[in-house]
């Protein structure tokens, strides 16, 4: 068994006093009484294998809720005004009731967006998304050629997530979403994507990489180099707001001036994730039972969790020890990517494992455990659609780390996916759509 | 502005935070933050008076501060949170 590292306890008041005014930062860092920015993974089901799959997506749960049980969850959202959810998995669409899904929550006052890898937009569900007001498509490829995508999505999904494009872009469906996950193969076409996304008609969107689910398996293949880090900060702060990044760059504000948004760890503050079985954590990046926050079939639902939960109670709680505390750049950084430190085996406060200071390198360089994943969808046999990389990295449960052999049962062709608002400091009085945090419409397989 | 009549927005709702209240635009998507109780007075207050000055006197502002929450409300305004009011004369 490996010991997972422990969070640092801290002893707080149920509620710390709460500032008039200040900043949003300072307002967020206490908690909302609602998430603003909620991630909702329909499913654990997914075509596709992405070798980096944060939520170690492949095969449904028996324990998915049910249609009658989402639109309980949705019923609630309304009650607590959560304006609107990004949906992903697994690959949500491929639910049979997705579709169904979708028209409650918009009928509902929930806005939806969704992640998907495209597979199941047609040029009917098309036309029928570009008909619906209230709903935001996000098509996730992490690659700006087949090649540099499909090595780690899998064989033939970059030619679906363009099919997706293409079809709703003739379809009319204004302003969707291309969702890039930074690797290390493909910092170096951040033009080529952006490129992409402007003959679509679609707006780029770059998040970060997370040691997540199976993606602890390839982030020391995959996670961009110190130097590629600088590559990308630049190009953010050239792009700036043209650019969505779901605030999830924050770690590299200590290059200089801050990107823009609200840099901000929102986990269990302001963005939490409700996996498919109903299990509520503090950011889609922290599937595992350290940042378990409860059950919204068994806990008194979700509003309960939300509100009552003892890990959330303290992650609202100011940090106040910590090596990262007492560097100068701590202002600026906020120590970084909780989830990033957790799944690297680093301590929660101690520096990010991507430190633009290089702090994470020496602390990766030390004794450390990485802790084991504490769920585990991943189909257990290898399809025609598992990325070839993965072939080279499985760990097959007899030992072998061969995936030749094994036969394709028929049923395995199965059912995924991935998943933004911005003044940090502006007018003492009001403030215009700020982005809301770290993790905000993170979403499924990123 | 201060001797207006305007309102909130028809697609606008206000959801209460411990800080004031959080604006979502269904028509634009776009959320705002109200950062005082006082504000979001005020905002609430808007439809029924007479014009903005009424409505934060009525909400306790002071006159000292009536410019800056009108500059609130101008920023406010700028992305259809509130709007002017048309008066329907019978």
């Amino acid at each position: 068994m490996t010991l997972a590292p422990e969070r640092p306890l801290t002893v707080t008041p149920a509620r710390p006093e709460r500032p008039v005014g200040g900043t949003l930062v300072d307002q967020f860092e206490l908690g909302l009484d609602a998430p603003i920015c909620l991630t909702w993974e329909l499913t654990y089901a997914c075509n596709l294998e992405c070798a980096h799959c944060l939520s170690s997506s492949g095969r449904r749960d028996p324990d998915e809720l049910t249609t009658e049980q989402c639109e309980a969850v949705i019923d609630e959202l309304q009650r607590m005004q959560v304006f609107y959810v990004n949906i992903g998995g697994g690959e949500p669409t491929i639910r049979p009731d997705f579709w169904h899904l979708l028209e409650y929550a918009v009928a509902h006052d929930v806005g939806v967006k969704f992640s998907t890898n495209g597979v199941r937009i047609t040029p009917e569900r098309a036309r029928f998304l570009a008909s619906t007001d209230y709903v935001d498509v996000q098509i996730s490829l992490d690659g700006a050629t087949a090649e540099v995508n499909d090595y780690v999505r899998g064989p033939g999904s970059y030619d679906t997530a363009i099919t997706a494009l293409q079809n709703l872009q003739d379809a009319g469906f204004v302003d969707a979403k291309i969702s890039v996950v930074c690797t290390r193969e493909n910092i170096g076409q951040l033009d080529e994507f952006k490129a992409l996304a402007d003959s679509f008609g679609a707006t780029l969107r770059l998040t970060r990489m997370r040691p997540s689910g199976r993606g602890a398996d390839v982030w020391d293949e995959l996670h961009p180099l110190p130097h590629q880090q600088r590559e990308l900060y630049d190009w953010l702060v050239a792009h700036g707001e043209n650019v969505l990044t779901g605030d999830s760059f924050f770690h590299l504000a200590a290059f200089g001036e801050p990107l823009p948004g609200l840099n901000l760890c929102g986990a269990g503050r302001v963005v939490c994730l409700i996996d498919p079985v109903g299990d509520v954590y503090a950011c889609p990046f922290a599937i595992h039972d350290q940042f378990h926050a409860g059950n919204l079939l068994r806990d008194g639902g979700f509003d309960n969790v939300w509100k009552t939960s003892p890990l959330f109670t303290e992650l609202r709680s100011p940090q106040t020890g910590g090596a990262c505390t007492k560097c100068s750049h701590f202002d600026a950084c906020r120590g970084g990517c909780m989830a990033a430190k957790f799944f690297t085996g680093l301590p929660l406060d101690g520096p990010d494992p991507e430190c633009v200071k290089g702090y994470g390198e020496t602390a990766l360089a030390g004794e450390r455990t990485i802790p084991a994943q504490s769920q585990d969808h991943s189909k257990s046999n290898p399809t025609r659609n598992q990325p070839v990389m993965l072939q080279l990295l499985t760990r097959r449960p007899d030992g072998s780390s061969d995936g030749s052999g094994a036969p394709v049962s028929a049923c395995a062709e199965s059912p995924l996916a991935g998943f933004s608002p911005t003044d940090p400091t502006g007018d003492p009085l009001a403030a215009a759509s700020p982005s809301g945090g770290c993790g905000c419409s993170a979403g499924g397989a990123h | 502005m201060l001797d207006e009549p305007w309102t909130l927005s028809p697609s606008v709702a206000l959801r209460p935070e411990p800080f004031g209240a959080l604006a979502y635009h269904f028509g634009t998507r776009k959320l705002s933050f109200l950062k005082r109780p006082e504000l979001v007075a005020v905002v609430r207050g808007l439809g029924d008076a007479p014009d903005v000055r009424a409505a934060l006197v009525a909400a306790g502002v002071p006159d000292a501060q009536h410019d800056a929450y009108a500059a609130a409300l101008e920023g406010l305004a700028a992305t259809d949170m509130i709007r002017p009011r048309t008066e329907v004369l019978a």
